[in-house]
């Protein structure tokens, strides 16, 4: 419990459940009023319509679950927080399946955006009603490709990327159910792209009926980090363990 | 079938917007069910993000959660692509609470604020798996039950509802589920899922009618049979003995006794009016003749200004909000509302100890008043943001704001126009009516020139100030002094707006926007209709007219050949003068106005003649309080400062003709 003066942090999130629903700038939306709610001392931005100064990492896809989701805020100079009571306060002000997992102050200074910082994403996918040998035959498809092309509009144009570059690792896991489950570690540099992605260039049908980013890695030659370490205890909610 | 969550999340990563159907709003509930409690199911016949702000069913909400006795949670109008899958699986509509089926529900709520909305309701019942008309209601389908202004003529929708409730909800809420509760423990008596025990049950549907329309403000409309003649009705009778005659308003006396929502919802996804609420008074008594809201909520209820400190203090500690709005019809007249809102923005101050933490609270006032005393409250509030500020002034012409009652003098406009430029206001936006009674051409062009002579003003101040015209057209509404008005036809609204547009064509600085005549011809046809209109409102629905609020959805010629497929014209019902012995269709209801008054006041403003707020000034035995035996409730006992819209009105600037009380002859009342 020592009161520190940090003036930029770091929290490392969930975003499970039914929430898991909310778009990337609902997000923001809920994190503003829980930070409010908590009445943290925020730095704001200047002008007409002062915003708080809040960093978001790389983008969730609505309807995606997380383990792994991270925001930078600034605080007023000089301000003292208590870590310890913070994760549990700021847990309760947001909603079911939003929790902090992880606080520590980041030196603002050096500090690199999140979305520059992450090199890759680890993903588990899962398949309903699709069997281990379908499982098997995709992650052989998808390793043995050359390319694997998608089609994006960019300024209204389209733009064909190839995504095999970006897959790094996949692997199959033990199913649950009738669902298939896979593991992928995609790189997010220069561009990332995600799982269902990948999929459907193999097969158009083959839809994720669950998709969870359980880990963001920042690689820095050949050694792998995170944002900010795992919580010692995976914190999952009644909802994630459900789903 | 308790929670479809499982067959809804696959939908869910398909469908546009999902948050819309996921609830976890802070605030929400998650109650649990029982067979001997009453389940209301509170829904809005729009979209999630029009829907959630609703206030009234907000209240309701929780008043019902607290009972021991029963539940509520939420729906509200899914959008076309959830629409398809749910249709596509065989799904019911859901709660957004528990995401529970629809038809688990023993009553559903609707909250009526837009006549349009009407092919929602009957999408909403239908989606539920519930016949859209009542005759073919069984007897253990859930009520179907309404609400809302626009419930102050029901007998459109007639059809489709089994009760309408007139007037505040906050008791009537309780009573009703009284009467449910009862039913369903007598129900429970009888194996209604085996078919000979079901065919030895006494009870029908039309008993629940009979028995809800003993509560005061309940409206059952199947127990009532309408005769027409021609476009008139020539007899509306009970066709059960327990039917009242007369159905009236239901009216709290007290405010401070209902401070709700406490935990208003915080929605997690964006929503309209985003922000916290807070209701500050009840009922509006300036007597603008074309304003239902004003005549139907009479009388004027404040809530105690501490209880507004307390519900703005806490409301924004626990939601986290850094904008909340005082509402009302006319929040400027709030007694003491400076001091309110002096507190408010002091609260807010992080650095002494405010309770909003540190962030800058903006406070915003909805339906301000057209003065500069109002100005200076908007300064207060609004120190940082100063981008546009709107008025109502609703009539371009002195002459035209005496038919409506609206006394603003063109002082009173240009003092507080000036004011907010000189303060730092760069954009005004300005309501105006077009098509109200006695309009001329030179009424119409008076907008145009009232606009310009603003901008003028304002490019004293900036180079680059402007005003926004927004114009609409008048729709005549049931229990106003205007309800015996023909409504223009939409081509004469048309003509009246390619009127202004050619005259504002060089003007940059003024813009001209205007609501299209097309969807206000149709409102009008919904507003004053009888039963007769409800194949109209069916059939639009069946072919697919569902969303007719939104522009991108409202189809004109559906409607035609709807009306013209029932073998009715939209003259009758909108276009046309009423005259006084007329039985109108909402005749059986009552807003607690007395038909006479509102008559009187119909023949005054043809007369120009205009009449003051009776706040402050005698009564007019309207019959709003004296049929009640209510009295407003206002904490100061004078009238607010600024302009010629606080009494002791100084009308003789603004125009040849001073203002004429009107004294009623107390007793006299035709209308209950
Ligand atoms: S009854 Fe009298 S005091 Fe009450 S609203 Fe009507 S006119 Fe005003």
């Amino acid at each position: 419990m020592t009161p520190v003066p940090p003036v930029r942090l770091r929290l490392r999130y969930t975003k499970a459940g039914k929430v898991r629903f909310t778009s990337h700038r609902d997000t923001a939306r809920i994190w503003e009023r829980a930070l409010r709610r908590c009445r943290l001392p925020l730095a704001y931005t200047e002008g007409f319509s002062p915003r708080p100064k809040m960093h978001f990492g790389l983008a969730l896809r609505t309807g995606f679950a997380s383990d792994c989701e991270y925001l930078d805020i600034n605080l007023e100079p000089g301000s003292e927080v208590d870590f310890a009571e913070l994760a549990q306060q700021l847990s309760d002000a947001l909603p079911v399946g939003i929790d902090v997992t992880t606080i520590a102050p980041t030196p603002s200074i050096s500090a690199v955006s999140l979305q520059e910082a992450v090199t890759s994403c680890r993903w588990e996918v899962e398949l309903a009603n699709v069997s281990t040998e379908k499982a098997n035959e995709t992650v052989e498809a998808l390793l043995a490709a050359d390319k694997l092309e998608v089609t994006r509009f960019r300024k209204g144009r389209e733009k064909t990327y190839d995504m095999r570059p970006t897959l790094l690792a996949l692997e199959v896991l033990e199913p649950v159910q009738d669902r298939a489950r896979l593991a992928f570690e995609l790189g997010t540099q220069p561009r990332g792209f995600r799982p269902d992605e990948l999929l459907a260039a193999i097969d158009p049908e083959l839809v994720p009926s669950y998709v969870c980013r359980t880990h963001q890695w920042i690689d820095n030659d050949g050694v792998r980090t995170e944002p900010l370490s795992a919580p010692p205890s995976p914190a999952t909610t009644d909802e994630v363990a459900a789903a | 079938m308790t929670t479809m969550w499982s067959e809804l999340e696959p939908i869910l990563a398909q469908v546009e917007k999902p948050a819309r159907y996921i609830g976890c709003e802070d605030g929400a509930q998650q109650p649990s069910h029982d067979p001997s409690l009453t389940a209301w199911l509170m829904l809005y016949p729009d979209t999630y993000e029009v829907g959630l702000p609703n206030q009234g069913l907000q209240i309701l909400y929780e008043i019902v959660n607290e009972r021991d006795d029963a539940v509520a949670e939420r729906s509200y109008a899914p959008w076309h692509d959830m629409e398809t899958e749910l249709r596509a699986r065989n799904l019911p509509l859901f709660s957004v609470d528990t995401h529970r089926p629809a038809n688990e529900f023993d009553i559903f709520a609707f909250n009526l604020s837009a006549e349009l909305t009407y092919t929602n309701l009957l999408n909403c019942v239908d989606l539920s798996g519930i016949p859209v008309r009542t005759e073919n209601r069984s007897l253990i389908d859930p009520v179907i039950a309404v609400g809302g202004h626009c419930t102050y003529n029901p007998e459109p929708i007639a059809d489709f509802v089994d009760i309408v409730v007139l007037g505040d909800g906050e008791e009537v809420v309780g009573e009703i589920t009284d009467v449910l509760t009862a039913w369903k423990a007598e129900l429970a008596t009888f194996d209604l899922s085996d078919p000979a025990a079901a065919e030895a049950c006494p009870l029908t549907r039309r008993d629940l009618w009979a028995r809800l329309a003993q509560v005061e403000g309940v409206y059952a409309p199947a127990l009532y049979d309408v005769t027409y003649d021609g476009p008139v009705i020539t007899s509306f009778t009970p066709n059960h003995p327990d039917a009242p005659e007369t159905i009236e308003k239901r009216t709290i006396t007290d405010l401070g006794e209902w401070p709700y929502p406490k935990n208003q919802l915080v929605p997690l996804t964006e929503v309209v009016h985003d922000r916290l609420n807070v209701e500050v008074f009840r009922g509006c008594t300036r007597g603008c003749r074309f304003c239902q809201a004003g005549m139907i909520t009479r009388p004027v209820r404040e809530r105690p200004a501490d209880q507004v400190r307390t519900m703005i203090q806490d409301g924004l500690k626990r939601t986290g909000y850094d904008e909340v709005a005082l509402t009302s019809l006319s929040t400027a007249d709030f007694s003491g509302i400076e001091q309110v809102v002096a507190d408010s923005v002091g609260q807010s101050d992080g650095n002494e100890g405010g309770d909003n933490g540190c962030s800058p609270v903006s406070i915003s006032l909805p339906s301000l008043r057209v003065d500069a005393f109002t100005v200076g409250i908007a300064a207060e509030v609004q120190k940082a943001r100063r981008t546009g500020l709107t008025f109502a002034p609703e009539a371009g012409s002195w002459r035209m704001r005496q038919v409506i009652n609206k006394l603003i003098t063109e002082e009173d406009l240009y003092a507080a126009v000036e004011s907010a430029f000189s303060q730092g206001w760069r954009r005004m936006k300005l309501y105006f009516l077009i098509g109200l009674p006695t309009e001329t051409d030179e009424d119409t062009l008076g907008i145009a020139r009232l606009g310009r002579n603003c901008v003028e003003i304002g490019k004293r101040y900036h180079q680059s100030a402007s005003v926004t015209l927004s114009v609409g057209g008048f729709v005549p509404k049931p229990f106003t002094p205007f309800q015996w008005f023909g409504q223009n036809t939409g081509i004469e609204l048309q003509r009246k707006v390619n009127l202004l547009r050619d005259d504002l064509r060089k003007d940059k600085s003024v813009k001209l926007k205007w609501h299209d005549p097309s969807a206000t011809a149709i409102e009008g046809l919904l507003s004053r209709g009888d039963r007769r209109v409800g194949q109209v409102i069916e059939q639009v629905w069946r072919n697919g007219g569902t969303f007719q609020e939104w522009s991108e959805f409202f189809e004109l010629d559906r409607w035609l050949d709807a009306v013209a497929d029932a073998g009715l014209t939209l003259e009758d019902y909108a276009n046309r003068h009423r005259t006084e012995d007329e039985h109108l269709p909402w005749d059986h209801l009552s807003a607690g106005l007395h038909k006479d008054f509102l008559w009187q006041e119909w023949r005054d403003a043809l007369a120009e003649v205009g009449l003051e707020d009776c706040r402050w000034t005698p009564c007019y035995d309207c019959g709003a309080c004296t049929g009640y035996a209510l009295e407003h409730v206002v904490a100061s006992a004078t009238p607010p400062a600024g302009g010629s819209q606080g009494t002791g009105q100084d009308l003789a600037r603004g125009g040849a003709v001073p203002v004429t009380l009107s004294p009623r002859p107390v007793g006299a009342s035709a209308g209950s």
